[in-house]
């Protein structure tokens, strides 16, 4: 009998149901999208040990293992450090929804911050961006805003 | 085995959505708490083992995401997927291996996630996972055998909630301390036959850490520390089918191999209190059998002759056990947590009277595929 299979093809199963979360956005994230949504504008964090300003703020800086609690004002503005114009496929995790391609990820020091903030840049030709042009922040309408990371539409470069 | 003790620990309160704290929140504070407890600081641990779950998480490398929190920066860490008995167990061969005082950490949010679905994930997907089944599921299907076996009666096993609950009033840590009666069990919800609502551990949310040390530096340690005499794992097969659900061998087999690591031959005289991973009600009767306390099928006369209540010859989850609060991954080590705590003489209004030798035991896997035993003592 067996012979009758032998040359069946290999099988598989696909599984395409997304897993739901909630995750908590905890005092800092939640204060940073506030600041986002009631002044356009940033906040971070200074670390008592080091005096490093963290973006996004958080509540332990890893080096110094200390807690944090004095939140900066940022600008809605820094400099591009880093960046790609990405051609391979991106689906977004929250729609499922594959992401225009190119896009750029940005690598931006936000002025008066230490550490690096990265978001999208509104540029994808390689001829037009440069590592240490000025960028600013371009948020969305106060009223649709949802405390996300998308509430910040992108970063457009100013220079 | 050289001389290695647990020095420092600490832990949440569980709750059922700590909807203000991140995970780096829950590990932070921990840590922080545990290296209090110890008398030491972050100086003073050499590596770092978190114990996290990705599907949990909903994070690739969970592990990863609380380094800072929990002070690993610039030390090894590594991390255990999985309960955090068998964390704490990597953790004590750290130790052992001479790599110098560990910290072990462990986290998770039942409420952020969906636990049937993560559970459901634990299973075969090609086989098994459209079929309905999850860590409940699974469970009802090992209490179904049990009972069947041995002709155990749904009151039977209701009464080991009664009692957990019951203790749990007494934990300042527990998510549900509760007054209930067999009735207020066998009347609950009915979730997947036999189980009830109240046979049914809950979604929690917390963290736990737990520091262990060699012999010179538990020495310096700020109060007395809890030795680890014994310790052992052990797994059956994955397949549901291919197990015998109503004897549960890899128990028995790791029980077996800490027992003689502590010099324990009689396991029911020379322990005097256990903490048991009952993540339903049936599972606690059914772990002493593994662990040797009595003879298969006699579990839930344990209970029924109040051995294992508080006034009994062996309390059994004083802490109010896992039916009173259950942070997935964290649970195993809560159990070790409130075994040093026994042992420790600082259990409060929950203390075991004289406890100088104590159980604490974690699972992996559905309905106990694998079983992790500690052994700890007052004495060296």
């Amino acid at each position: 009998m067996a012979h009758e299979y032998e040359n069946h093809a290999p099988m598989t199963m696909r599984m395409e149901t997304p897993m739901p979360y909630e995750w908590s956005i905890g005092k800092y994230g939640s204060r940073f999208f506030q600041e986002i949504r009631e002044k356009n504008q940033f906040i971070g964090i200074r670390c008592p040990g080091c005096g490093k300003v963290y973006i996004p703020p958080r509540r332990v800086c890893g080096p110094c293992f200390k807690e944090l609690d004095e939140l900066v004002e940022l600008p809605n503005q820094g400099a591009i450090t880093a960046f790609s114009i990405v051609n391979y496929p991106f689906i977004d995790p929250n729609t499922g929804i594959q992401r225009p391609i190119p896009y750029t990820y940005g690598y931006i020091r936000i002025d008066g911050a230490d550490n690096i903030f990265s978001h999208i840049i509104d540029e994808t030709d390689e001829n037009k961006i440069k590592v240490g042009m000025r960028v600013r922040a371009v948020f969305k309408e106060k009223d649709a805003m949802q405390g996300h990371i998308n509430d910040i539409k992108h970063f457009e470069i100013v220079d | 085995m050289d001389n290695i003790a647990i020095i420092g620990l600490a832990q949440t309160r569980y709750e059922r959505r700590k909807k203000d704290k991140i995970f780096l929140d829950l590990v932070y504070e921990t840590t922080t708490a545990a290296l209090d407890d110890a008398g030491l600081t972050i100086d003073d641990i050499d590596n770092v083992v978190t114990v996290s779950n990705d599907f949990f998480d909903g994070r690739t490398i969970s592990g990863m995401a609380v380094g800072d929190a929990a002070g690993a920066y610039d030390k090894n860490i590594s991390t255990v997927e999985g309960d955090g008995a068998f964390g704490a167990m990597y953790g004590a061969m750290r130790v052992l291996g001479g790599a110098g005082t560990t910290l072990v950490v462990a986290h998770c949010k039942g409420s952020e996630g969906d636990t049937a679905t993560i559970t459901n994930g634990m299973f075969d997907p090609i086989y098994q996972r459209h079929l309905g089944i999850n860590a409940v599921t699974s469970s009802a299907i090992q209490a179904n055998a049990y009972l069947h076996r041995y002709g155990i009666t749904e009151q039977d096993i209701a009464m080991v909630s009664v009692k957990n609950h019951g203790n749990a009033k007494n934990n300042p840590f527990a998510q549900l301390p509760m007054d209930i009666c067999v009735d207020d069990v066998m009347t609950s919800k009915k979730i997947a036959d036999p189980l009830k609502l109240l046979d049914c551990s809950p979604v929690s949310d917390g963290a736990a850490a737990i520091i262990i040390a060699d012999e010179k530096t538990a020495g310096r340690a700020a109060k007395p520390p809890v030795w680890i005499k014994g310790m052992a794992h052990c797994a059956d097969e994955y397949f549901l089918g291919d197990r015998d659900l109503t004897n549960p061998r890899s128990l028995r087999q790791a029980a077996q191999k800490a027992y003689a690591m502590a010099g324990i031959t009689d396991p029911f005289k020379e322990i005097h209190v256990a903490e048991i991973y009952e993540a339903f009600t049936y599972m606690e009767p059914l772990w002493l059998e593994g662990l040797g306390f009595c003879e298969p099928g006699q579990g839930p006369s344990l209970l029924k002759d109040g051995v294992t209540t508080m006034d009994g010859r062996l309390p059994v989850n004083p802490s109010g056990g896992v039916l009173s609060a259950h942070a997935v991954l964290v649970a195993g080590l809560a159990r070790i947590i409130e075994i040093a705590e026994q042992l420790r003489d600082t259990a409060g209004a929950r203390q075991v009277t004289g406890a100088g030798m104590g159980l604490a035991h974690g699972i992996n896997g559905p309905c106990g595929q694998s079983h992790c035993v500690w052994i700890l003592s007052k004495e060296k």
